[in-house]
């Protein structure tokens, strides 16, 4: 079999802590997004969208939904003969073996997979981010340069920088040191955990860093670092475009708040670079007489009677009649009574919702609220005891 | 477990929806937002776990084609079995049939190696949701030759009157076959019959020089044959005329009716597009419509029906029409009683007004 030129390595065994009990029972890019999709869509829709046909998902956390999801990746036209997607989680092997303890542990762990293809480039993407990207212009920018290592990286207001891994960089973009998260910035571009690497360079260093007992194994913390620490070539590739962390409920929230702009940052509708997902086989949606629906985002399958504002809903809901929602993102297949109002709130797949429910603060300064099965049936039990 | 393998013949049916059939056949013109016609009867098969169908097509098959590839949407791409476009392709110096007895003729091999023991013969006009192993398990209790489906409508409409309708006695078995205009139950294009069966009814057909296997092998022979007719109770829609599409079309906003073709437990299936969650801007109006994916609407749109990837610009008023994809209406432009065949653009202003019962018919990729 012929080599490949580039293969790509998604990161997908976060928990996703900070997105609290969305991700109590799925891994974090299995997290829904924009009314359709999973956070996973995109890196994976970028992926054949460049031209990239062959793609490793580490998982490890609750992979359940993720290997279903995926299943052989036909949705991202991922079945390919020689290639296409392979969901690795780890796995035992005659000399040990056990847990990704680390993002740079994850890959080292399958440097057998990586092995199989020989690949000259490998490209390690994470399944956080929600962003459109062309991988083929890094990588072009990549091979250009003779890098031995490439970083994604993406300006960020400088108040923010602190919040981020940050790449100072010498006049013609070749990095020269890495701040984790610096309190005193020098630099506002942060990193976008989207790396290309030489593959020879970094099994070496992949080898190395599994050998060292203090390391914690980390793309950021450990390789990087040690790359610079022995001079390596590595280069900034700075991105301009929509990019947004959803790692916090908030995030979440905005990004997809920010997809009914009227001409929106990311573009969904672009036929040119279309977000591939598993299609859930839903009838067109409907509006009945009497709805409102305006400023909002909906999917297949939903019914509307009542009113929707500034929302975004996934498929299979049924807004009922007198139902009010504002500002709030409303998951698959969601069971809603009558008379719901709900304003500022993520509301998870398939909670089921009493009528006459009041769920939210509308004031602009509230937090987000987030309903889930358990809360749900918490409010249940409290209905029911009072 | 009996099996069934499915033929969907397409023969008979004449490409009548005036300009949605000037480049396409019946079964591929699109219908209730993000389907075409052959979605329903094809999905049917799928959900009545039929894993072998073959389409019997003669005439302006290439929509047809580019629309079922594979047969993937429906669960047809199969190692064994699968869906099998079957256009003509008579190569036999000595085949003497007529008809469309050449498609079953010239085919026979598919019904000899699908792996079933009956075979469904159906067309693709009756829309309706329908569990074919119902009918097989009414057709061996009755213990029939051939089991004919039929609805009993409650009211009569013209597109009906093409239809064959069936005398019933209290046995539900078939006394006579005809086109009686009162007759309320109505054949709707589909029978089953027994592998051996069906291959001994061909094979007599085109000894005798017969062209019409429905007319020729089982209306015919209806009082040698034991026909049992099974009655389908669901949503059912005959579409063979713009008038019956534009009718049938608004019927499916109503809830019931919709619920009765769109069942959680028998999906229908179609081609994926990939299209975002539809858009309603700041500004718009949508009341009872039935919206696909992929839409912007900035206006105001009410009793219609909007297909994938639709714009439609602010100030522009949509009424009692379908809208196929990816038309694009710009702003200030008032649509009613219309159909835009797909990829139609409507320039700011314009008025496109058809009347109640006859809508205005754009062809497809049209500019106004």
């Amino acid at each position: 079999m012929k080599n490949k030129e580039c293969v790509a390595m998604l990161l997908a065994g976060g928990q996703g802590t900070r997105l609290k009990s969305l991700t109590r029972q799925i891994a974090k890019p299995a997290v829904y997004f924009g009314g359709k999709y999973r956070i996973i869509d995109f890196p994976l829709s970028n992926c054949t969208n460049s031209g990239i046909d062959t793609v490793g998902v580490l998982t490890q956390f609750e992979p359940l939904v993720l290997n279903d999801y995926i299943g052989i990746g036909s949705s991202w036209d991922l079945d390919r003969e020689y290639g296409g997607v392979s969901v690795l989680p780890p796995y035992v092997q005659y000399e040990g073996g056990g847990w990704y303890s680390g993002t740079a542990n994850a890959i080292y762990q399958n440097i057998k997979f990586l092995n199989q293809f020989e690949p000259e480039h490998v490209l390690i993407l994470s399944g956080d981010h929600i962003y459109k990207m062309d991988y083929g212009a890094i990588f072009d920018y990549h091979k250009g340069s003779g890098a031995d290592a490439t970083i994604s990286v993406i300006e960020v207001p400088w108040q923010e920088a602190d919040r981020f891994g940050i790449m100072n960089t010498d006049g013609n973009g070749r990095i020269t040191e890495f701040d984790e998260k610096p309190k005193e910035p020098k630099s506002n571009l942060a990193s976008m955990g989207v790396y290309v690497f030489k593959w020879d360079v970094l099994k070496k260093y992949l080898i190395e860093d599994a050998r060292n007992e203090n390391s914690s194994h980390d793309f950021g913390k450990d390789i990087i670092p040690a790359l610079l620490y022995d001079y390596k070539k590595l280069m900034a590739y700075t991105f301009e475009g929509y990019w947004k962390d959803v790692g916090t409920i908030e995030s979440l929230w905005e990004a997809n708040m920010d997809l009914l702009e009227k001409d929106p940052a990311l573009n969904l509708n672009d036929y040119s670079w279309q977000i591939l997902s598993k299609n859930p086989n839903q009838p067109p949606q409907y509006i009945a007489p009497g709805a409102t629906v305006q400023n909002a985002q909906i999917n297949e399958g939903c019914r509307i009677y009542g009113t929707v504002n500034r929302s975004v809903i996934f498929y299979g809901v049924h807004v009922k009649q007198g139902c009010y929602i504002k500002d709030s993102v409303i998951m698959p297949n969601v069971q809603m009574g009558k008379n719901v109002a709900i304003h500022r709130a993520i509301v998870t797949e398939g909670s089921v919702i009493e009528d006459g429910a009041v769920i939210g603060d509308p004031s602009p300064s509230a937090e987000i609220t987030l309903v889930t099965h358990e809360s749900c049936a918490l409010a249940a039990n409290y209905a029911a005891n009072s | 477990m009996d099996r069934i393998a499915g033929i969907i013949n397409l023969d008979h049916e004449h490409d009548v929806l005036e300009e949605l059939t000037y480049f396409r056949c019946g079964a591929a013109v699109p219908f209730a937002g993000r389907y075409r016609m052959i979605d329903f009867i094809l999905s049917n098969m799928t959900n009545s776990r039929i894993v072998s169908v073959a389409l019997f097509t003669r005439r302006k098959y290439r929509s047809l084609m580019d629309h079922l590839e594979q047969g993937k949407a429906w669960d047809l791409d199969r190692t064994r079995g699968g869906l099998f476009i079957l256009p003509p392709d008579w190569n036999d110096p000595t085949d003497i049939s007529r008809g469309d007895l050449q498609h079953f003729h010239n085919n026979l091999d598919f019904v000899h190696r699908a792996l079933a023991d009956y075979i469904l013969v159906t067309g693709s006009q009756n829309i309706c949701n329908i569990d074919f192993q119902e009918v097989l398990a009414e057709h061996k209790e009755a213990k029939a030759d051939v089991t004919v489906v039929y609805k009993k409508v409650d009211k009569l409409y013209p597109e009906h009157q093409l239809s064959h309708k069936l005398t019933i006695d209290d046995q539900q078995r078939v006394s006579a076959i005809h086109n009686e205009r009162s007759e309320k139950n109505v054949y709707m294009d589909i029978f089953l019959v027994k592998k051996e069966l069906i291959c001994d009814m061909i094979e007599d057909c085109i000894a005798h020089g017969n062209a019409h296997f429905f007319l020729d092998a089982i209306k015919a022979k209806h009082s040698s044959l034991h026909i049992h007719a099974y009655e389908y109770k669901g949503m059912h829609a005959l579409v063979n005329s713009i008038e019956s599409y534009y009718r049938n079309s608004a019927k499916l906003l109503d809830a019931d009716v919709h619920d009765q073709l769109f069942k959680q437990d028998a999906p229908i299936l179609t081609k994926v597009k990939n299209e975002a969650p539809s858009k309603y801007l700041p500004d718009s109006h949508v009341s009872n419509t039935l919206v696909a994916n992929g839409c912007i609407i900035d206006g105001h749109v009410e009793n219609s029906i909007l297909f994938r990837g639709v714009r439609i610009g602010e100030g522009a008023v949509i009424k009692d029409s379908i809208i196929m994809q990816r038309c694009d209406i710009a702003r200030n432009t008032h649509l009613e009683n219309v159909i835009l065949d797909k990829d139609c653009r409507i320039s700011e202003g314009q008025t496109l007004v058809g009347a109640t019962q006859k809508p205005y018919v754009v062809p497809k990729r049209k500019i106004i």
